[in-house]
């Protein structure tokens, strides 16, 4: 038995200096380098951080894009979706009351507009993107709370949407709404 | 047609083209030959001096077996340890508690036998130091552990006749130091470069724009979550895994997440071919991954993008499919695919919860877990793989009427029951499991546990019944994703799906070896007319007929209980 126990303490030692102590360090120096130095990329205005780029923030204003349903209201001191499944009959009067409350607010919108993401709730709880057709369902809403004409935040939108080589087409909600505060 | 299916392929494609020299490279390299990471040398023979080791020593089935078990033993201790006295120690930023003991006995054996189940959140559950010292540490060692265990299975097949299964020791450190240290390296710079946080910074609190204060949990996870996937283990830094925008910041970092983590099970496919000279039996074996694989994925990528039949009566917009539970940088495809390949794969990690996709896609990724043999998990799976093999060997033998022979050795009753009971135990740990949680759902409702097995599951009716089954494939695969509703960390949840997970992962790591140890040993018998031919596309498909049936017969009935009976409505 000691044959083995005395190598394996010993092995386990130096793989935790190497794995846990060396390769850690290693990386998080290299990270110093990259955009946002390995601490979160932010992004501020007039000098004051707002956020941070990749983690998505509540909009509850009528002048905001409003981003996804979150299952953590979107705080990011932890994360979590709602886990709720198709079938489930709770789930699918929240996601009806989710739709009748958009049309409130959105009384120029049919029904058949309204895309899914924005009546369903993330993965992480923290999706900082939405779809360009759920930005564009946004525009009369915002364009009648903000009293600017329509096309001109049509045009926002256009130029908001990322149309990557692969991957989704997508619109970064914070980053549009400090866009849009900048609209005259 | 998008981009969505264009990027899937794209990852597969450039992962099986990585995948083959990579094969190529590890072969050669557990086989003592030069090659370009020879520089190693000197750091090896290092640790072993400081470990007093002797590397060159050769070891039959139980004493490399003995030797594995000892040090993984070690390990379960010291993270047990460790997560109980957590606050205690240093690197705790977040001010986080300790585990409570059964949380913790869990989450040990959890990161020990590459499962990555997690009954905590990321966040809160766990410190900086606990998930170096131990999550990190224990992803790289036990990824190591699964490919010393089929570098033990190539040596079996590759003499006619030995004893020696190869050195634990060496084969494990080589494995670290000269595969998974230094593709882990790469991986998690691109991922630091790409928005995921490498530094020790605790959580910073931040104004929103609209004026809200909100937290944003950080730390230096660009590490964890490269080897998270190159080892297969899963665990994610962050409670929401690879579904978080920290821990997966874009299509781009999710493609290399999802080629990492396919990375290493396919190589050892390869290298099994170059490592014994029998490359057409390594094709074979690919071949017929690949196309169960693609069985699993393709229907689960349709239902995932058509979109929720419940949510289409509503009469919104759902171009994009079902997205509960996805983000928008994946997409429903995407998401659907990675579903499947993290669950075949015995990987657990999640860019989109699994228990919100649709009825059918569940039953889609616990048949994955359930078979746990496509690619699978670090070594493991080709182990997996290896018990169907003697399986199918015993089978056609007995088909042709003759002994049943493989790679010149014969296979007698001895190995065909140890490959029966490992199979038939898995059966026995899940549906038991799970016949136990819904039985203290059902009558013990109000016992005082943490979380009141009333309040277990998120969901109603068959969905519920889903949650316990798939956790408990979970546990048995050493898989560690879940139907996350499912409220898991109290006793009854952090004992039993412990225990299953030891068992899921030693026997079917212990009964593979044991086997080609077993079968090295014997007298070489040369290869005639009338042997069964196992690098035949007949024999391939004779493998994937046993691995249906049996999964099929063993499984059938809590699938038509959980997801067939849900999406029947």
């Amino acid at each position: 038995m000691k044959k083995y126990i005395l190598p394996s303490l010993k092995l386990t030692l130096v793989f935790i200096i190497i794995c846990s102590v060396l390769y850690p360090l290693l990386i998080a120096a290299t990270a110093k380098l990259s955009p946002g130095g390995g601490k979160g990329e932010t992004v501020s205005v007039n000098g004051k951080v707002v956020g941070y780029k990749n983690i998505g923030q509540k909009f509850t204003d009528d002048k905001y894009f409003q981003g996804r349903p979150s299952a953590v209201d979107y705080n990011a001191a932890g994360s979590a979706g709602s886990n709720k499944a198709p079938s489930n009959p709770d789930y699918l009067k929240q996601v009806e009351e989710r739709i009748d409350s958009f049309l409130v607010h959105n009384p120029t919108v049919k029904r058949n507009e309204i895309p899914a993401d924005l009546v369903t709730a993330s993965g992480s709880g923290l999706d900082p993107d939405i779809t360009p057709q759920a930005a564009y369902v946004q525009v009369a809403r915002i364009a009648k709370a903000r009293n600017i004409p329509e096309e001109k935040i049509r045009a926002l939108v256009d130029t908001s949407v990322k149309r990557p080589v692969l991957g989704m087409e997508k619109v970064n909600v914070l980053a549009i709404n400090i866009q849009l505060d900048q609209l005259k | 047609m998008n981009t969505e299916l264009t990027g899937i392929i794209l990852t597969f494609v450039l992962t099986v083209l990585l995948a083959f020299p990579l094969g190529k490279y590890m072969a050669k390299m557990f086989a003592g030959e030069r090659t370009i990471t020879d520089f190693m040398n000197p750091v090896e023979r290092f640790i072993y001096r400081i470990a007093g080791i002797d590397a060159n020593k050769p070891m039959n089935w139980k004493q490399f077996l003995m030797a594995m078990l000892s040090i993984n033993c070690l390990w379960i201790f010291y993270a047990f340890f460790l997560f109980l006295n957590q606050s205690h120690l240093p690197l705790n930023p977040d001010g986080n508690p300790d585990m409570s003991p059964d949380l913790s006995f869990n989450t040990a054996i959890s990161f020990v036998v590459n499962c990555n189940l997690q009954h905590y959140s990321g966040e809160s559950g766990v410190t900086y130091f606990t998930q170096l010292f131990v999550i990190t540490f224990l992803q790289f060692v036990s990824a190591a552990t699964g490919i010393a265990c089929a570098v033990a299975l190539f040596n079996g097949l590759k003499h006619k006749t030995t004893e020696n299964l190869g050195n634990f020791w060496s084969i494990f450190t080589r494995a670290i130091t000269r595969v998974l240290l230094p593709i882990s390296i790469v991986i998690a710079i691109v991922l630091a470069f790409n928005g995921t946080p490498a530094s020790f910074d605790g959580k910073d609190t931040i104004t929103t724009l609209q004026g809200d204060t909100v937290n944003v949990s950080r730390g230096p996870a660009a590490g964890m979550i490269a080897i998270k996937h190159l080892g297969t283990n899963g665990g994610g830094w962050f409670g929401t895994n690879s579904a978080h925008p920290f821990e997966n910041p874009g299509y781009f970092t999710g493609m290399l997440e999802l080629a990492a983590q396919m990375l290493i099970p396919i190589a050892l496919l390869f290298a099994l071919g170059f490592y014994i000279k029998r490359k057409k039996f390594a094709w074979m074996i690919f071949g017929i991954m690949t196309i169960g694989i693609l069985i699993l994925a393709v229907p689960t990528i349709n239902w995932e993008m058509s979109g929720s039949p419940a949510l289409h009566k509503m009469g919104i917009l759902q171009s994009n499919g079902a997205m509960e539970g996805k983000e928008v940088r994946f997409g429903a495809a995407f998401s659907g695919f990675w579903s499947i390949m993290t669950t075949v794969i015995s990987t657990g990690s999640v860019n989109a919860m699994h228990d919100s996709t649709m009825p059918m896609s569940g039953a889609m990724q616990m048949l994955a877990m359930l078979i746990n043999a496509f690619y699978g998990g670090c070594g493991v799976g080709l182990l997996n793989y290896y018990i169907y093999i003697i399986i199918a060997v015993f089978i056609g033998g007995l088909m042709v009427g003759r002994t049943p022979e493989f790679f010149g050795h014969k296979v007698e009753a001895r190995e065909v029951k140890i490959a029966a009971l490992v199979t038939l135990l898995s059966a026995f740990i899940i549906k038991g499991g799970t016949a136990l949680a819904a039985y203290y759902f059902t009558s013990h409702g109000h016992a005082d546990w943490a979380v009141k097995p009333e309040a277990w599951l998120n969901n109603p009716g068959s969905h519920g019944f889903s949650e316990m089954f798939y956790e408990f494939t979970s546990a048995n695969a050493n898989n560690g994703s879940g139907f996350e509703g499912l409220g898991d960390n109290n006793i009854f949840w952090n004992l039993t799906t412990g225990l299953a997970m030891i068992f899921g992962r030693f026997l079917p790591i212990i009964g593979p070896v044991a086997i080609a140890g077993l079968l090295a040993k014997k007298k070489y018998v040369p290869e005639t007319a009338g042997t069964l031919k196992t690098d035949s596309l007949t024999f391939g498909v004779l493998t994937f007929a046993i691995i249906i049936i049996i999964t099929a017969l063993s499984y059938f009935p809590p699938l038509v209980l959980g997801p067939i009976a849900e999406w029947l409505g």
